[in-house]
């Protein structure tokens, strides 16, 4: 019986992973990631919002402005991800809940680790997509910078041309980062400072 | 010899002092000017200005948007005149806004600016115009400042005493300044005037939602001039108040012969008894033919009805509709207060300002206390109405606006000044000059039951030397003064365009956040739009060709057309794909004799060319659109009417076509 016991997490611990889990339900309703840019004529900026299953913003005048540097157009059906995301996230969900039902360490554990997994593969795959549109350039584009690629930061902020782009997380996105870090100190304080 | 030299210099002292003193009006502007005024009226770059001024541009048929308080000019928007800049007028969609019952009239004179209102405050929504010359009537949206409908007026002749408003906005007014005989029995005696001419006035009924216009009914009074009106307020909502000149019913020079009497009058009407009368069946639907021109943002196009009859009250068989105030010499501007109890008529001829009370007039008329009758019209003892004269305010008094502080404003054309007066004690006040010879003068919310005071613009008649020399014919000039201190203090003179006939000032954040910026693709219902670049083609119908084209940033599809032939009329139907703001496209053709088109985001409109010569003609876009506006260019090729070179269009590869092929290869 004892050694069940430290096998098993917490009460308080399997609530909030069970919250954590059912709030990933938001990331449904909210955009996930937005990048945003600024330029002299834009003082009031362009954004360009990613959700589960669609992309929002101003899609269109950030194509119009893309044209003179030959980048492709954005659309979201040149992305396949956007059928299979929220399989995925649903996935998350329902092995999240499972996860904290279970309430034994070793299920936090693997799930943190299927969760880093999915970010990795996610973050990956936008890195690639902004890559594949930064550098797959017209070769008749009007405006032709030798060396200059125009792919977006991954997180951050990046100068590109007149335009200053910033990328980073929108509500959907904190959601997950709020979600991971519940996990990791539910791991700290079940492997570290709980003493059974 | 010191004592000589000394007298003689303090003589020529003198002299000198007595000189300066002789030239009125030398050095004399900086007595007046507001030692802060450069401050006052600064408005940062990137900041804007606290009130849109909606200003008449008079003769040259528009109305221009000017930022107060510092006088820039923002839009002018055509209403009656053909623009070239933008081509209204000139696209086949505009067109129509320009007929009349005589044709297409490319031109007219605007006057007055009338701002809609609830419960007689601003509202936002519409700025109305007359045309005086072709009596019209436009509306203009306070949201895409485009002028969405023009009516025309029948049996009458120089619109001048419109389009003021009712509180609510029910009702545009158009009073005939040039009394006409009825349109369908005009070929009269210009001399049988008294017998035959009439004086109609016209309430053009504005609906609460569209603000869609029509006649509701003319009222056929006695031929004179009605000149300038106002609606009440509160407890007056219920009347219009018109100023009336020519009561002598003169037709020739009338300069001397309308100025014979010592009193004109003020024709009080009572709207609501009006419609009453017209429930009841009084009303006489006349002969009268219109043009009815609308606008629609769906399909931006216009449309144009012509209507051949019109409803008319005759006062004959309306008792108790119509009453006249005697008012001294000639009056013009005919101001309500803002609690509605005061009419201020202003005698252009006359040595008082004539002060009418509401209530002592609803009196007058219980116990009918009238002074005769002008045919048939019962005439109101003058004491019987009077609250007061304001005694020497000036000469010339010709326009009173009202501070919202029991003060009103009036401006005096002949002795070049804005005189504030209190409009209980009938006490002037104050008193400013303009330069020169004021006209109209426009205190923000001025004629409502709210003004927001803080400035006064005088519009002025006479510019002289105000700004550098630029030849015989001069800008107009406007001067802001501030008056929410005790004295009144020259703040700018800045010039207008066309010659300012009234304009009303409102805060600028009744509008600026609901004003549109795009038309919509998806909302774009004009028969002829292209909505992507798929679509683009060439039609031939016989002699005409249809080009289905579009704009965007930087091209235009198709760019390169053949298979056009002398005596083909051609249509470019060009849509604007763009959806960003500010990214207008220009379109014109050599050789056309039309006007260039500028296409909004989301905007389809059609440029008519009849080619007159055989070659290769090019066409590009007119305003600076982007890095790439040069080569925003295309060629159409025309050959003889006889040839058989077949109808062709293309448009090359773009760049991101190929981008985008390359990314959905990976």
């Amino acid at each position: 019986m004892k050694k069940s016991n430290t096998h098993k997490i917490s009460a308080a611990s399997k609530w909030l992973l069970l919250l954590g889990a059912l709030s990933l339900a938001l990331t449904f309703f909210v955009p996930i990631w937005r990048i945003d840019l600024w330029a002299p004529q834009y003082p009031e900026g362009l954004t360009m919002k990613i959700w589960l299953s669609k992309l929002s913003g101003q899609v269109e005048i950030i194509n119009g402005l893309n044209h003179y540097i030959g980048m492709g157009h954005i659309k979201e059906e040149m992305f396949p991800e956007f059928k299979v995301l929220p399989y995925c996230v649903a996935f998350l969900i329902l092995s999240g809940i499972g996860m904290a039902l279970y309430g034994r360490k070793k299920g936090v554990l693997g799930y943190f680790l299927l969760l880093v997994c999915a970010a990795a593969i996610a973050l990956y795959d936008f890195w690639k997509w902004g890559y594949e549109y930064g550098h797959n350039l017209s070769e008749d584009a009007p405006i032709k910078v030798p060396g200059m690629a125009y792919q977006p930061p991954l997180l951050g902020y990046k100068e590109l041309l007149n335009f200053g782009a910033y990328s980073m997380p929108d509500i959907g996105g904190w959601v997950f980062a709020v979600f991971g870090t519940i996990i990791v100190l539910v791991l700290l304080y079940e492997f570290k400072l709980r003493k059974t | 010899m010191k004592t000589k030299y000394y007298l003689i210099s303090l003589a020529l002292g003198a002299l000198a002092v007595s000189q300066t003193s002789c030239k009125p009006g030398g050095g004399k502007a900086s007595s007046e000017l507001a030692g802060d005024a450069a401050q006052k009226v600064y408005v940062a770059p990137g900041t804007h200005d606290e009130f849109y001024s909606i200003v008449s541009g008079g003769f040259n048929g528009q109305v221009s948007v000017i930022g107060l308080p510092s006088g820039r000019t923002l839009k002018n928007i055509p209403v009656f005149s053909q623009h070239p800049e933008n081509g209204w007028g000139y696209s086949e969609e505009t067109k129509p806004m320009l007929n009349t019952s005589h044709g297409f009239i490319p031109w007219d004179d605007s006057h007055h600016i009338a701002l809609s209102t609830t419960n007689s405050e601003h509202d936002g929504r519409w700025a109305f115009i007359n045309g005086n010359n072709t009596p019209r009537i436009a509306r203009i949206s306070l949201s895409s400042f485009k002028t969405e409908e023009i009516i025309e007026i029948p049996n009458s002749g120089g619109n001048h005493s419109s389009p003021f408003i009712t509180a609510n906005t029910e009702y545009a007014v158009a009073g005939t300044r040039f009394s006409v005989p009825p349109d369908n029995v005009a070929d009269v005696p210009i001399s049988s005037f008294k017998e035959n001419f009439k004086g109609y006035i016209s309430f053009i009924s504005i609906d609460k939602e569209t603000g869609r216009m029509g006649i509701k009914f003319q009222l056929k009074t006695p031929g004179v001039s009605y000149d300038l009106a106002r609606a009440g307020k509160g407890k007056s909502a219920d009347w219009f108040f018109f100023s009336t000149y020519n009561t002598e019913q003169a037709s020739t020079l009338m300069e001397v012969n309308a100025s014979q009497k010592d009193k004109d009058f003020i024709l009080a009407v009572n709207w609501k008894k009006a419609e009453q009368y017209l429930a009841q069946g009084k009303g006489k639907k006349e002969p009268g033919t219109y043009a009815h021109n609308v606008w629609d943002e769906d399909t931006h196009s216009a449309t144009s009805t012509i209507i051949n009859e019109v409803m008319t009250l005759d006062p004959k068989d309306c008792p108790d509709m119509l009453y006249f105030i005697p008012c001294p010499k000639s009056p013009h501007g005919c101001d309500v207060d803002p609690t509605g109890s005061y009419i201020v008529g202003s005698g252009k001829l006359a040595a008082v300002i004539p002060v009418f009370s509401f209530d002592k007039m609803q009196k007058a008329i219980a116990s009918k206390a009238y002074d005769g009758q002008f045919d048939g019209i019962p005439i109101l003892k003058y004491e019987e109405v009077l609250h007061g004269e304001v005694q020497k305010p000036g000469l010339g008094p010709l326009h009173t606006e009202f501070d919202g502080k029991g003060n009103a404003i009036t401006s005096f054309f002949v002795s070049s000044e804005l005189v504030r007066w209190n409009i209980d004690k009938l006490e002037i006040i104050d008193r400013v000059p303009t330069y020169y010879s004021v006209g109209h003068l426009s205190i923000p919310g001025g004629p409502t039951a709210k003004p927001h005071g803080k400035y006064v613009v005088a519009y002025n008649k006479i510019t002289k030397d105000r700004y550098l020399p630029t030849g015989p014919e001069l800008a107009q000039s406007a001067q802001l003064y501030d008056i929410s201190g005790d004295k009144m203090k020259l703040l700018l003179d800045f010039p207008t365009t066309g010659e300012p006939h009234y304009a009303e000032a409102l805060p600028a954040s009744l509008i600026k956040d609901k004003v549109r910026k795009i038309y919509e693709l998806e909302k774009n219902k004009h028969p002829f739009a292209t909505k992507s670049e798929k679509d683009t083609r060439v039609e031939r119908k016989g002699k005409e060709v249809h080009i289905y084209m579009t704009t965007i940033r930087s091209h235009f599809a198709p760019d390169n057309i053949e298979g056009i032939k002398i005596d083909d009329v051609v249509y470019f139907h060009v849509t604007n794909l763009e959806q960003d703001w500010d990214v207008p496209h220009g379109f014109a053709v050599r050789g056309a004799k039309n006007a260039e088109l500028l296409i909004m985001p989301g905007e389809t409109q059609t440029y008519k060319w009849i080619p007159s010569k055989v070659g290769v003609t090019p066409f590009y876009c007119t305003d600076f659109c982007s890095a790439l506006h040069q080569e925003m260019q295309g060629y159409i090729r025309v050959s003889p009417a006889n040839s058989n070179v077949p109808l062709k269009w293309g448009l090359g590869n773009t760049p991101e076509a190929a981008a985008e092929k390359a990314v959905a290869g990976k």
